[in-house]
């Protein structure tokens, strides 16, 4: 789904200069991400994956996605949104493992948790720009990473947080049970994705996105037509900070366990990457980009102890070689 | 008691003095370039490092001088070859990039010199306390605290005094118009990267004669240097200077009373001061927006 970026044309003369010749890749992609997430437990083992590896790309998919509201289509940099991810995450392990044994709740608490941190820091930082913004997103990020790591009787320490595990969720007479990691958890996770992303895409296809794009090309320009460019950033900040959080609950869940290493900086970098590999223009880029970085970073770690190095150096090929990410490439083909 | 928190004060002091050196590189590259950088620790522990290979044939006090520069040609290099290429974009890019090499760095480190901790070996004399009623400062402490002194007066001189300096201070407050009046600003910039590279690494020798050497050393003062930046005011190195006393000192006599919140401390001083005066204690008003 590459929804138009940057230019505020209206919709009705978009659709009237480019004829469905231009619609219907659209739909051929969406309905290729569809059936291919669909139908992960068929194919990915004939490739010798396994299921817990498609749900770590979907819930670091979301997360990476909930990131790019504000880094691609706001244009605003944020290199601490693990605060909100591992918030999220601690929020459901927390509430599974002390308050009750639900897992809806333990989601929304977590949700609320780290949203409502990002909400209440963005107040702060909003009228920040650039670097200094990213700094401190960074700085205060690292203020949860040091609470979970020293406050050892609550949450776990540096070991993390464990003894909680994700319990079936009641409809009335029916129960869902996801308590084994198998398919079935899957298409749970896959369930909230798609509603995750449906809201996202609604969210950036309304007025309100339309604005966020607006500040993104040109902040002064934005506010001379009076879009209220810190209301606009702040929202957009906290809104994505509720999608990351949300993604954090569902770790929590896939694994049954909260460490404080998804609260660290350096995971804010790696969903930074995942945007910017994936093109951190288009709706899907972070999806694309989480998919390749999980499974790179998964088989490099399996070969080889010297893992970061790997790492780093996908981070500088990407920046030096690759800025405009995998879906930013066929953009620029189709735009020629 | 007294005695416990003038302890934790000169503690705080030493440690804040750390703070200062590294976020006094890290500012300077921020200030001139706009780059935040990520390698900063592992340039600190490359310096460390660096001192520990060269002390065997050149003395300690050889290896003091001579790793501080070959870290600051390592930074050069790095400059040139990478970071320059990414001031023009999206500032995502430079903290990617940045970020990535922080990661081959330490990577590095510890696959040429081992993931265990190494010592730094000290002069004799500098090994022994100042005196015996005052058991807990040895000389190194009292030695660190001058070389933080006088590397801090050296480099405020260098900007004030110094033609280069002069010129990486007006490209700090206007870039455009200080390359319009003929100056080399993508030289100006290594030569700046490259300095503060070699703050880093001093602190990183003077850092290792302490607690040592790991490759992973400078990661717990990268974060307490970014808040010395924020909390001092972006633009204004006085201020960081400041920013990064107040934190050490701060934080060394919050341990007295409650250990546990050491760190914590840190980051309340951030928010409250992000709260009160955003643009930090001493910063220039619209400098960080």
């Amino acid at each position: 789904m590459s929804t138009d970026v940057g230019t505020s044309v209206p919709t009705a003369a978009v659709a009237a200069k480019q004829p469905s010749a231009s619609a219907s890749p659209r739909w051929v992609m969406l309905a290729v991400i569809w059936a291919l997430l669909i139908a992960v437990p068929y194919w990915l083992p004939l490739l010798g994956g396994y299921t817990a590896l498609a749900g770590r790309v979907l819930v670091f998919g979301l997360a990476a996605m909930g990131l790019n509201l504000l880094l691609g289509f706001t244009g605003v940099l944020s290199f601490g949104h693990a605060a909100y991810f591992g918030l999220g995450a601690y929020g459901a392990g927390l509430t599974l493992r002390y308050l009750v044994h639900s897992t809806p709740l333990a989601m929304l608490v977590g949700t609320l948790l780290g949203g409502l941190a990002g909400t209440l820091f963005g107040l702060l930082i909003v009228r920040r720009r650039g670097v200094y913004f990213a700094m401190c997103t960074i700085a205060f990020g690292q203020l949860w990473y040091y609470l979970a790591y020293s406050w050892n009787d609550f949450t776990g320490g540096f070991d993390g947080l464990r003894d909680f595990h994700r319990e079936p969720i009641g409809f009335g007479p029916f129960t869902l049970d996801i308590t084994d990691g198998g398919t079935r958890f899957y298409f749970f996770l896959l369930a909230i994705f798609a509603a995750a992303a449906a809201l996202l895409g609604i969210l950036i296809r309304s007025p309100f996105g339309h604005t966020l794009r607006a500040i993104r090309e040109n902040e002064r320009r934005a506010r001379f037509l009076a879009i209220p460019v810190e209301r606009q950033i702040w929202l957009s900040f906290s809104i994505s900070c509720f999608f990351t959080a949300l993604a954090g609950t569902l770790y929590a869940l896939l694994n049954n366990f909260a460490d404080p290493l998804a609260l660290h900086y350096s995971l804010s970098g790696y969903f930074v990457v995942m945007c910017v590999m994936g093109g951190m223009r288009s709706f899907w880029g972070p999806l694309v980009g989480a998919a390749v970085f999980v499974v790179l970073q998964d088989y490099i770690s399996s070969i080889t102890v010297n893992w970061m190095s790997f790492v780093g150096a996908i981070f500088v090929l990407v920046v030096l070689f690759f800025p405009r990410g995998l879906l930013g490439m066929r953009r620029m083909r189709s735009s020629e | 008691m007294t005695q416990v928190i003038l302890f934790n004060v000169t503690n705080g002091l030493i440690i804040g003095a750390f703070y200062v050196l590294m976020a006094l590189g890290l500012s300077l590259i921020l200030n001139l370039s706009n780059v935040i950088n990520f390698a900063h620790g592992n340039f600190l522990a490359l310096g460390g490092y660096l001192a520990f290979t060269l002390s065997p044939t050149l003395g300690y006090w050889g290896a003091l001088l001579v790793a501080p520069l070959i870290t600051a040609l390592i930074g050069l290099l790095v400059e040139r070859l990478m970071i320059r290429r990414v001031y023009n974009r999206d500032p995502v890019y430079s903290l990617l990039l940045t970020f990535g090499f922080a990661f081959v760095m330490q990577d590095a480190a510890r696959y040429i010199w081992g993931p265990n901790g190494l010592p730094l070996g000290l002069p004799e004399f500098l090994a022994q306390p100042i005196s015996s009623s005052l058991f807990f400062i040895t000389w190194y402490r009292v030695f660190m605290v001058t070389v933080v002194i006088a590397a801090v007066l050296g480099l405020f001189a260098f900007l004030r005094y110094t033609r280069v300096g002069v010129r990486i201070r007006a490209g700090t407050l206007d870039l455009e118009t200080v390359a319009s009046l003929g100056v080399n600003i993508s030289l100006l910039r290594t030569f700046n990267f490259a300095l503060g590279c070699m703050l880093a690494g001093l602190s990183g020798v003077l850092a290792a004669g302490q607690i040592g050497l790991n490759p992973n050393m400078g990661d717990d003062l990268l974060m307490p240097s970014f808040i010395a930046i924020i909390v001092g005011g972006v633009g204004s190195l006085i201020g960081t200077l400041f920013g990064g006393l107040l934190i050490g000192v701060a934080a060394a006599l919050t341990t007295v009373f409650f250990p546990s919140a050491s760190e914590a401390v840190i980051y309340a001083i951030m928010m409250l001061v992000l709260l009160v005066r955003p643009r930090g204690l001493m910063g220039e008003e619209g400098m960080m927006s």
